[in-house]
């Protein structure tokens, strides 16, 4: 019987190793996997490599995997925010490794992780210094800058709904990189609000297959202003 | 000295709203952009883009209804209109990156006389660089166009011949829209579409110092 069911956090998380490359959902305050992350920081996991869209914000979640010394590189595209001075005080310091990546080639690299790209030709970037000394080549009279897939060894999303086998509905605009995310790692753990009976999530809905997941764990939904599902008063 | 009134940011909006057309995806930037959809002539449908996985992206929730699983690219909270839908990153960038997005608004530190535009970093040392999708909707809309003022604050144009601040990307500015006029950029140059009341063409250009074609 296939059941993908974790009982806890700390049981979806046993066994990330050192030097970890972990993708991170999230954009804002929708589709964080908070719970996650703090069961990230509690595992112990360290040199990681985080790939999220931005660098942490506050104190809470990603911002204290990296106030906890784990994160060797951050792969993101908008680090600098009002509130990610814990980022910023690393960078500083040159206590963090930066990969700044447009976002959309950040979604596109991921993509093609899950897909089995070896590289794509990007318009993108092309003339900036964000291309770097990456391969160009001019198709169709358009000019194109080579980008590599990133991989991961684990990726962390949160979703809304899933069953046992691992399918996942999400929520509103807190799909965001889930599912691309869910695709390009070699284990997906995900944090939904609700797990459903086999057959009772609509085929027509579901969004990410189980195929993409590995485990989903059952995470509380919270009123939060921060974060994730606001109660409706 | 001058007879003539710089637009306000909300005027400055509502000529960008004007060359909006009926039917339009658009996509509007962080800041000042956003003050466009504001200003959308009424009769006029027009879908917006969120880069983080939205069309059809409706006005901010009236207070205490706000849903922190819906917001724009900026992080507020937004509403959905009816027909709107939701999908990811990857697709949403790929309505960009595919020419699917009919026009995006962005604010901008300098664009060159061709359409180079400067918008994500002053380049200065020490700065932590950050940039989002600026880069991918400069590069992917059908047309791009920059809403900023004209002049910085210590006089000098952000229209230049070529941009000194780090590229967003190459030839990419169809329009730029400016508190004092509105300009189009072309490979021969810069062209002059329309200037605020009383302002004469040769002081706009001495302003600018680059030639505006009619």
């Amino acid at each position: 019987m296939i059941d993908k069911i974790a009982h806890s956090v700390a049981d979806a998380l046993a066994g990330t190793p050192d030097g970890a490359t972990v993708l991170i959902g999230g954009f804002g305050t929708a589709g964080i996997p908070g719970e996650l992350i703090d069961g990230l920081i509690a595992q112990g996991a360290k040199d990681l490599t985080v790939v999220n869209n931005n660098a942490g914000n506050g104190d809470t979640g990603l911002a204290a995997l990296l106030a906890a010394g784990r994160v060797r590189k951050i792969i993101c595209s908008f680090p600098r925010q009002a509130d990610s001075q814990v980022f910023d005080a690393l960078y500083r310091a040159g206590r963090i490794e930066l990969e700044l990546v447009p976002q959309g080639n950040l979604a596109e690299r991921i993509r093609a992780a899950g897909a089995g790209i070896g590289a794509f030709f990007c318009p993108t970037g092309f003339g900036t210094e964000l291309a770097g000394n990456r391969e160009t080549r001019v198709i169709d009279g358009r000019p194109y800058v080579l980008e590599y897939p990133i991989h991961g060894d684990l990726a962390l999303i949160k979703a809304e709904r899933g069953d046992r086998w691992g399918n996942l509905t999400y929520r509103k605009a807190a799909r965001n990189f889930g599912p691309v995310m869910a695709m390009a790692a070699k284990k997906t753990v995900a944090g939904v609000h609700e797990i459903a009976e086999l057959g009772m999530l609509d085929p027509e809905a579901i969004v990410t297959p189980g195929i993409f997941v590995s485990r989903i764990v059952k995470i509380a939904r919270t009123a939060t202003q921060a974060g994730g599902f606001k109660e409706a008063a | 000295m001058s007879g003539y009134q710089r637009r306000t940011k909300d005027q400055l909006a509502a000529r960008v709203a004007q060359d909006i057309f009926d039917g339009a995806v658009v996509n509007l930037g962080i800041g000042q952009p956003t003050l466009v959809a504001n200003h959308l002539p009424p009769g006029r449908e027009v879908i917006l883009h969120s880069e983080n996985g939205i069309l059809g992206m409706g006005p901010a929730p009236s207070a205490g209804r706000e849903d922190y699983d819906l917001i724009n690219a900026g992080k507020q909270p937004v509403t959905l209109l009816p027909g709107g839908a939701y999908f990811h990153h990857a697709d949403s960038f790929a309505m960009m990156r595919g020419g699917h997005i009919d026009i995006c608004v962005l604010g901008a530190f300098q664009v060159s006389a061709t359409g180079d535009l400067a918008n994500w970093s002053t380049g200065e040392a020490g700065a932590i660089p950050a940039v989002g999708g600026a880069m991918d909707l400069a590069t992917g809309a059908k047309q791009t166009w920059v809403m900023m003022d004209l002049l910085t604050k210590q006089g000098a144009s952000k229209l230049v011949e070529r941009c000194t601040y780090p590229l967003t990307g190459l030839a990419c500015v169809r329009r730029v829209y400016t508190d004092l006029a509105t300009f189009e950029c072309t490979p021969q140059g810069l062209k002059l579409i329309d200037t605020v009341d009383g302002l004469a063409r040769a002081e706009l250009e001495r302003l600018v110092g680059l030639p505006l074609a009619a």
